[in-house]
């Protein structure tokens, strides 16, 4: 299948990139065991399991939004979107193998940020984790995508947070009720839901947002 | 100039003053229905007379949204080159409705609650998230130069708005589960007799009145594009 | 292959084109000039479909597959080395016998040796000719290319003179460029822009 490979091609490029530069996620890193620091002394003495798990969901989204800022800055900076766009693959395949590199660098942020917050604040359960993975794919699809809409804007980083912030919301929702209700089926199931149709749709619109 | 300005304004079937006139006499009708003829409600007495502006701006509000993205949508898919401009008149349209939902749900709040807002009111939480995301379509738009990239990205971020509209409600509603219990809840009235008859009126006059505007402020859009296309020309 | 009619552009305010028409058919070699500012660049990225023209229609019965670009950005990445570059390209344009076309390309413009550094710490002519690897991987039939000569030295150059003698009339050619009177006699059409 020419559309996997072509998405294997490209995101082995943005690895590559990620991997030589060294700077995206060690600053996600950092940023989010600093945020939690920052929480502690925000929070109330014994903070609840709907306090920490709010502000862990806080945590994450805007480390991967420092992540998600970063993603298109070589093909803009470059101009060498140009080149992706001429290519004869499918546009998609741009979008979808910018998501699933930001997707890895997010995990990789992730796995230090969850055990750290299980030291600080509370232990974290599975349906935690598995919140994390599907909440992961959507705030990667749809981040993705408006990053390579924001990029080419005049505001660029200024835009993306706002582009974001409000179509991230049932993620956080979704994500926290996976964490603390009783009953996290639904909310995994929501979360599902939204990564499925977000997904379908930036796929399918991603064409225009690159070509003219 | 005048005859610019009549030419433009009568691209659609329905001429703009005609609309204008109806629209006076649809708002008239319902201020009239809603403050002199409208029973009191049991509960919540006079004050409770804002529920049909409120409802009825909220719903034209969504059948704005709805319209940028159907606007939208035959952008892309059609590439009419009107879509655009229709679509953006649109989203806008909708952002002024969606801010006096906001305003008007405040003011219910305050007389209901006596607090200026409250979150336990889905529609209201949920007015106030899709305001951010409209918002955004204008930051988004006024940080491209005008072109084709700039109506594609706005047709697709308007796409995106009203796929999270449903989205959103949902998931506000499943966030009431473990944010805050059921104390507030909102009941319209019980739809019924001269109640229903001033609903309906009140939400066709603001139907009408939103497709004025839009007609009104399309048509200035437009001729400001005429304007400077002659400009082009003579320079 | 390209037909285009009363094309015209404009960025907000500001037209950069207007009723340009351009007929390049298989195996011509048209040669646009102009000066600075002039619009050879906004035409070239409409012949290769990067931008829409404003106005006027364009024709281009040539397939994504069979285009070759050469912008004033080199479109490669700084931080990849040219091999890098190059296989990622090679993929995308499913280009046959990539390995061997890639060393093929890498040699002739010189850059064999350099094939493992990174594209940050090449010199603007090396990057340039990478560029000349990267538009001719694929061998398309139809090559649009601006200002394809600038950065490069003299030994660059006269790769590019024979390469472009090479592809004259096998190959359609689109070049934009400030110094027409080099690749004169290659012409088949000229085209001038007016500012």
């Amino acid at each position: 299948m020419t559309y996997a490979r072509d998405v294997a091609a490209l995101a082995r490029k943005d690895l590559l990139l990620e991997l030589r530069a060294r700077d995206t996620l060690p600053a996600m890193v950092l940023f989010v065991a600093a945020v939690f620091v920052v929480f502690h002394f925000v929070l109330p003495a014994a903070p609840s399991r709907l306090e920490t798990t709010g502000l862990l969901w806080v945590a994450i989204l805007f480390t991967a939004l420092l992540g998600l800022g970063r993603a298109f800055v070589p093909e803009r900076e470059q101009r060498t979107m140009d080149g992706l766009v001429l290519a004869p693959c499918d546009r998609s395949a741009i979008w979808l193998a910018k998501s699933l590199a930001t997707l890895a660098f997010l995990a990789a942020a992730e796995v230090v940020a969850l055990p750290l917050y299980a030291l600080f604040f509370h232990r974290i359960g599975g349906a935690t984790v598995l919140a994390v993975v599907l909440a992961d794919l959507g705030i990667c699809a749809v981040g993705t995508f408006l990053g390579a809409m924001a990029v080419v804007t005049r505001a660029r980083d200024l835009l993306l947070p706002l582009l974001f912030l409000p179509l991230a919301l049932p993620v956080v929702v979704g994500a926290v009720g996976s964490s603390v209700a009783s009953a996290p089926g639904r909310y995994l199931g929501f979360l599902a839901l939204y990564d499925l149709l977000f997904g379908v749709v930036c796929w399918a619109s991603f064409e225009y947002v690159v070509a003219e | 100039m005048a005859a610019t300005i009549r030419a433009v304004g009568r691209s659609s079937r329905i001429p703009l003053p005609a609309l204008a006139a109806v629209s006076l006499v649809l708002i008239t009708t319902a201020l009239v229905l809603v403050f002199y003829v409208a029973p009191n409600d049991a509960n919540q007495g006079f004050s409770q007379r804002i529920f049909y502006f409120h409802v009825s701006i909220a719903f034209t509000a969504y059948a704005c949204f709805i319209a940028g993205a159907w606007q939208a949508f035959r952008h892309l898919w059609k590439r009419d080159p009107r879509a655009d401009l229709q679509s953006y008149v649109c989203v806008h349209q909708g952002l002024i409705f969606g801010t006096l939902v906001l305003l008007t749900g405040s003011i219910w709040a305050k007389i209901s609650w006596g607090r200026w807002w409250v979150w336990s009111e889905d529609e209201l939480v949920l007015f106030l998230v899709l305001y951010l995301f409209y918002c955004a379509y204008f930051m988004l738009r006024f940080s491209l130069e005008p072109g084709p990239q700039r109506a594609n990205l706005s047709a697709v971020y308007a796409l995106f708005g009203v796929v999270l509209i449903p989205v959103s409600f949902a998931a506000i509603r499943l966030a009431k589960e473990f944010l805050h219990p059921r104390v507030f809840t909102l009941h319209g009235p019980n739809f019924g007799g001269w109640i229903l008859v001033t609903y309906c009126v009140a939400q066709v006059a603001m139907l009408v009145l939103a497709y004025t505007l839009y007609r009104v402020e399309l048509a200035g859009k437009r001729l400001d594009e005429r304007l400077r296309e002659l400009k082009e020309v003579f320079a | 292959m390209i037909t285009a009619r009363r094309l015209g552009k404009r960025f907000g305010d500001r037209r950069v084109l207007r009723g340009v028409d351009l007929d390049l058919e298989r195996g011509g070699f048209l040669v646009v000039t102009g000066a600075n500012g002039a619009g050879k660049t906004t035409l070239l990225r409409i012949c290769a479909g990067l931008t829409a023209p404003s106005e006027g229609t364009i024709e281009r019965r040539a397939r994504r597959s069979e285009l070759g670009y050469l912008g004033h950005e080199p479109l490669v990445y700084r931080e990849l080395t040219a091999l890098e570059n190059l296989e990622l390209y090679g993929r995308l344009y499913r280009v046959p016998e990539r390995r061997e076309r890639i060393g093929m390309l890498l040699e002739r413009f010189g850059l064999w040796e350099a094939r493992h550094e990174r594209v940050a710490s090449y010199s603007r002519g090396m990057t340039q000719r990478l560029a000349l690897c990267r538009v001719l991987l694929h061998d398309p039939g139809l090559l649009v290319l601006d200002e394809p000569y600038s950065a490069l030295d003299e030994a660059g150059a006269e790769l590019l003179d024979a390469q472009l003698a090479e592809l004259h009339g096998e190959r359609t050619l689109l070049v934009a460029t400030h110094d027409p009177a080099r690749i004169d006699s290659l012409a088949t059409a000229r085209l001038g822009l007016a500012a």
